[in-house]
């Protein structure tokens, strides 16, 4: 079931005019950014579908930027977007691109600093809720409406375990879970739905097991 | 995930069977869901409510867009209702006007609760605030009215869609005008079943739809198909009380909207390739918002 809450239907209270291309790019922005664990210095923000089409007079553009500065889809400072990202040092840029996705809503944001980057592919489904389809390169399917732990980990036996018995420590509960590779025996992704916030520590205690290269958290 | 209900049938059924009103199968099942208490989840509706009062009250006043293109119009209605000549009826009427006020505050980025998207964000509302003159509910009934739409548009959006993209106006204010419908039923005091009938005769008048914005914006024709939204949910809603019910099941009705809008041109489908967004007007307005920036010629357009 996609929708699961009364709430995705009556609802989400945002800044107009597009549920999906609005309220919706601002989710995506807001969930790449937590992904990255802080504030990209530059993001290239490549648009399909009706997003490509359609994005200057929806505000999809400054949705997304306010997104990257952890604006929600019912922050004001969304209009503004474009003159904060310059005073907050982001750089960015739009591709409006051709290729026809699985879904007509999808935004693929490379966003970086010095210190790395990442690759974000989400999809507004409607109503201002969203998907993550993939990260870095891994397919998955994360919901944005729930705590997520992200794991990159070497794919090797023993990894996962070790990370369930973490958070079985800390009594968190696993609602959905995901393991995902590019190629085998290399890395490996780990995507895990949780029932409540997740503390910094659990985070970092995860960060400590050994062959876990990277953990982030997203929807505290 | 257990739910108490996937489609209009099940839910018709619970409701008839425990005594219940839709919006209470919807309440429980919130809770059910998220396990958050009743007291929450009704704060949360009412929260919501307010956002839509404050953004008819915004559109009543007067609103212009970006680009100029929507606006005022909420205001030349009720300004027509005031003479007391309306044709249609002044309920009718004042349901049109405020539909049009929300969504002239959302195509001028201003802040509205997305019922069941922000395009179509107007009838839910607008039905709600134009009814309450005439029923004079309690503002809990006026919360129930809320979670009745949306257990409606909780089966349309995991049956079929309420993407513009993905399935058209139809899946947008189609499944809006639906929602409306049902809840005035409701609030009115029909039955569960006669809310179905009421969601199935509107949608029914809706099927096949296109989305297609000029310039892409939520502006052209969207303003508009919220007006008519509300008035054909207040239609239906008095259909489905006076006992006409729909031949073709309700959950039938959402799945050929499903399948009208797989079938649906992607140029009619949000991309503002298609329809009236590729008028000459239409293509107009776009080269002047986006290849001149200059609004001044949008004005002499519209002349």
């Amino acid at each position: 079931m996609k929708f699961t809450s009364v709430f995705d239907i009556i609802g989400p209270v945002m800044i107009g005019p597009s549920s999906s291309h609005t309220a919706g790019a601002a989710r995506i922005g807001r969930v790449a950014r937590d992904l990255f664990g802080r504030q990209p210095k530059w993001a290239k923000i490549h648009l399909y579908g009706s997003f490509a089409e359609t994005y200057k007079g929806h505000g999809t553009d400054v949705a997304l930027i306010g997104g990257l500065l952890n604006y929600d889809t019912f922050d004001e400072r969304i209009k503004t977007a474009f003159a904060d990202a310059e005073k907050a040092g982001l750089d960015y840029e739009f591709i409006p691109e051709t290729a026809n996705m699985e879904h007509p809503n999808t935004a693929r944001l490379v966003i970086g600093d010095d210190e790395g980057e990442m690759s974000v592919v989400g999809i507004s489904i409607g109503g201002g809720k969203i998907e993550v389809s993939e990260v870095n390169g891994f397919k998955l399917r994360l919901t944005g409406g729930m705590p997520a732990i992200l794991v990159v980990h070497d794919d090797r036996a023993g990894c996962i375990a070790n990370v369930a018995n973490c958070l079985a420590m800390h009594a968190v509960n696993i609602g959905h879970m995901e393991v995902s590779r590019i190629e085998r025996g290399l890395t490996a992704l780990m995507v895990i739905e949780v029932d409540q916030n997740i503390e910094e520590k659990v985070l970092q205690q995860i960060s400590l097991i050994p062959h876990i290269s990277k953990v982030s958290k997203i929807n505290n | 995930m257990d739910v108490l209900f996937h489609n209009v049938r099940e839910l018709v059924e619970r409701a008839e069977q425990e005594g219940k009103l839709i919006s209470e199968i919807m309440i429980e099942q919130e809770m059910l869901i998220t396990g958050r208490t009743r007291e929450e989840i009704i704060q949360q509706m009412d929260n919501n409510l307010t956002v839509m009062e404050e953004a008819i009250e915004r559109g009543l006043n007067g609103v212009k867009s970006v680009t100029g293109l929507t606006g005022g119009d909420a205001v030349l209605l009720q300004n027509y209702i005031a003479q007391g000549n309306s044709l249609s009826g002044d309920l009718l009427l004042d349901a049109v006007s405020k539909a049009v006020a929300t969504n002239e505050v959302n195509a001028a980025m201003g802040t509205i609760c997305a019922t069941p998207t922000a395009g179509s964000a107007g009838v839910v509302p607008g039905t709600l605030f134009a009814v309450k003159n005439k029923l004079n509910p309690t503002r809990e009934q006026m919360i129930r009215y809320l979670f009745t739409s949306g257990a409606f548009g909780f089966v349309v959006a995991n049956n079929a869609s309420i993407s513009g993209a993905a399935g058209g106006c139809q899946a947008e204010v189609g499944s809006a005008a639906g929602m409306a419908a049902a809840a005035i039923v409701e609030m009115a005091g029909g039955t569960p079943q006669q809310c179905s009938e009421a969601f199935a005769i509107t949608l029914k008048n809706m099927l096949g739809l296109v989305c297609d914005p000029v310039a892409g914006l939520v502006e052209v024709p969207c303003v508009k198909r919220n007006a008519m939204g509300a008035a054909n949910s207040l239609v239906a809603a008095d259909m489905a009380l006076a006992g006409v019910t729909s031949r073709i099941p309700c959950d039938e009705v959402i799945g050929a909207m499903y399948r009208i809008g797989q079938s649906m041109s992607p140029n009619l489908k949000e991309t503002a390739r298609g329809g009236l967004a590729a008028t000459p007007t239409g293509k107009a307005i776009s080269k002047a918002i986006f290849d001149n920036g200059n609004l001044e010629s949008i004005k002499s357009l519209q002349k």
